[in-house]
């Protein structure tokens, strides 16, 4: 691995962290088409911002352009104020205005600069480390990892300070309005950062990746935990992860890196789609299958609690008498026995008495909906976890 | 019950909703430590008055005093119980969590909860009898449950003042009368209840003060002087002598 590989991976990084903190809170708010949004029209923002500072990396062009992604979220917000439009409406009317104003720009203007199109949607990860910041002679690295390295530090550090402001607002707006902190502040800061992390990357991993890194590690960390702190952590673990993965499947493939690591995103989060622990595919129809297997369970014991008659609980009878195939009869009472709850002598089935205590209780949370009666067995049937 | 003191005055209170008017020119004075009850139709602007009082909607005339100062100036004498609805149970977060942000009221900006804050939720939490479900997920809570955790977060706020939006709403029996006996209990401490209220049938048994509103306010004062059929009529515009004898 050269130096230019372990600068790229470097970069790639430090932009998935950066672009995965504020991903978590717009996913979390419903957002996450802002950030597509914001990726598009701050183009704009870049393009006057180039022509003022001739610098792609200039602090002045970042934030000329993040102003851009700002100024987006609010005409979005006025739009759908009038009440004539739908949110997903107005954004789809006002990002595509803004960042088709900025391609004319640059077609009309901005021709024979670096700035073009192609480096738009899909960046020129390949190239950072050819931009490089020289003080007073000495190699200080490439320019990109500065940046962005900057913009990651701020991000962390304003995460630190407002963790819990950001928190409470994106939960309860009301509860944090009501107890002075306000909801409207934080939005626009989450905007603002939002939008100079968009910027930043913007040059290094284009319009589109920007959006799959902000996105889906926070989609994938939400099925896999159920605490905002790990959730943050497992964005920037599997960006990272996409980062480097991404960037030596490009350098095999001799693919587009920014395009190799939106493919490793995409299958990290569908990887974490299916198998997820609780809230994987896997897991849910799964889940599915247990309760359905357990309401034949329950209809099973009742009906051997009502009726105390040889022949209503002899085991040929039960496929006719309670309308059942053979398989299905076959594992509810496999079920039924692996928990104690019958014993089969001479083929006859017969309730246990903690297949008595059971039913009674199935039966008494069936009728008053008291989740406090079955919080104990909850542990071993999924038909009560809610 | 000393019921000199004001703990909320609202006067000439208008808020409006695209220019369409949810509260016309309210006045309400409410005494320290009664349980008032909130009541009117649905859209009738029940919850617009208590977000109006805790300026999380902006009124467009009138004014609100907390103790007979600007709420902005009294926030830590007030807490707040909002709509079970009105937040995501999907959040990635705790039971203990989410009552631990009725804490952050009294710590401002920046500042975290520490070890004083998180005994405080603990303890809220066993008084609404949730503490085996600290390290739950909210969304594995029932409704119920879910309300109870709501409630441990406002008793946590430690206030003068409770306002409390439909508590009762999408909950079993028991949590029902739970909650009631612990709002009951913090009025018996002097503290000031005014909860957004659906339920007609149980006014009486539950509060001693009630207000109607409909858009315009009907009436408010105490249950026995004010809760009767003249009053509900003018409420809810249609005889509900029946209805609350039923």
């Amino acid at each position: 691995m050269n130096s230019a590989q372990l600068e790229i991976q470097m970069i790639a990084s430090i932009v998935a962290m950066a672009c995965a903190i504020p991903g978590v809170f717009l996913v979390l708010r419903r957002m996450a088409l802002v950030s597509d949004a914001i990726s598009h029209s701050i183009l704009l923002g870049i393009v006057i911002g180039f022509f003022i500072t001739q610098n792609l990396q200039s602090p002045l062009l970042i934030l000329l352009a993040a102003l851009t992604g700002v100024l987006t979220v609010i005409l979005v917000e006025v739009i759908q104020k009038t009440g004539l439009v739908k949110e997903d409406t107005a954004i789809g009317l006002v990002f595509p205005a803004l960042f088709s104003i900025g391609v004319i720009l640059i077609a009309k203007n901005a021709n024979d600069v670096h700035l073009d199109i192609d480096a738009v949607l899909l960046g020129e990860l390949a190239f950072a480390p050819f931009d490089r910041l020289t003080l007073g002679g000495m190699d200080g690295g490439p320019k990109a990892l500065w940046v962005m390295g900057s913009i990651l530090l701020l991000t962390l550090l304003l995460l630190f300070l407002f963790f819990k402001e950001l928190k409470v607002t994106t939960f309860d707006a009301g509860l944090a309005s009501a107890l002075g902190f306000s909801p409207l502040l934080m939005h626009y800061g989450l905007m603002s950062v939002s939008s100079i992390t968009i910027v930043g990357a913007f040059d290094a991993v284009g319009a589109i990746l920007v959006v799959a890194l902000m996105i889906a590690p926070a989609a994938a960390a939400y099925l896999l935990t159920n605490d905002l702190k790990r959730m943050i952590l497992l964005s920037m673990g599997f960006g990272v992860l996409s980062a480097v993965i991404g960037y030596w499947t490009a350098h095999f493939l001799d693919a587009s890196i920014a395009g190799s690591m939106t493919s490793v995103l995409g299958l990290v989060f569908f990887t974490v789609y299916l198998f997820a622990p609780d809230k994987g595919l896997i897991a849910v129809l799964y889940r599915q299958k247990q309760q359905r297997t357990e309401v034949y369970l329950i209809s099973f014991l009742l009906h051997l609690n009502n009726h105390s008659e040889e022949e209503e609980r002899h085991l040929n009878h039960l496929q006719e008498h309670i309308n059942w195939h053979q398989v299905r009869a076959k594992s509810v009472v496999d079920l039924a026995l692996k928990n104690n709850m019958v014993t089969i002598e001479n083929k006859l089935v017969t309730l246990t008495e903690k297949g008595r205590d059971f039913t009674s209780l199935a039966l008494e949370y069936i009728l008053t909906n008291r989740e406090d009666k079955i919080e104990h067995i909850k542990k071993d049937f999924f038909l009560f976890r809610g | 019950m000393k019921e000199n003191k004001i703990a909320i005055r609202v006067d000439d209170l208008t808020v409006a909703y695209n220019y369409k008017p949810v509260l016309w020119d309210i006045d309400l004075k409410v005494p320290e430590g009664v349980m008032m009850a909130i009541v009117g139709p649905n859209g009738a602007g029940k919850s617009t008055l208590i977000k109006s009082i805790l300026g999380i909607v902006k009124p467009i005339a009138g004014s609100v005093s907390v103790f007979e100062k600007p709420y902005k100036k009294q926030r830590k004498l007030v807490a707040y119980v909002p709509q079970k609805g009105s937040v995501d149970w999907d959040f990635p977060t705790t039971a203990k969590d989410v009552v631990l942000m009725g804490t952050y009221g009294h710590l401002g900006w920046v500042k975290r909860p520490g070890l004083k804050e998180k005994k405080a939720a603990l303890e809220a939490l066993e008084k609404v009898g949730m503490l085996p479900f600290k390290d739950r997920q909210i969304s594995q809570l029932s409704g119920g449950q879910q309300q109870r955790v709501f409630l441990a977060r406002a008793l946590v706020q430690d206030a003068s003042i409770y306002f409390m939006d439909e508590p009762f709403q999408g909950v079993d029996a028991t949590t029902e009368i739970a909650i009631i006996n612990i709002l009951k209990e913090l009025r018996k401490t002097g503290k000031t209840l005014i909860v957004v209220h659906h339920d007609l049938q149980t006014v009486p048994e539950y509060f001693d003060w009630v207000t109607f509103v409909n858009v315009k306010k009907i009436a408010t004062g105490p249950v026995k002087d004010v809760f009767n059929d003249d009053n509900l009529t003018k409420t809810y515009g249609i005889n509900y002598k029946v209805a609350v004898n039923k």
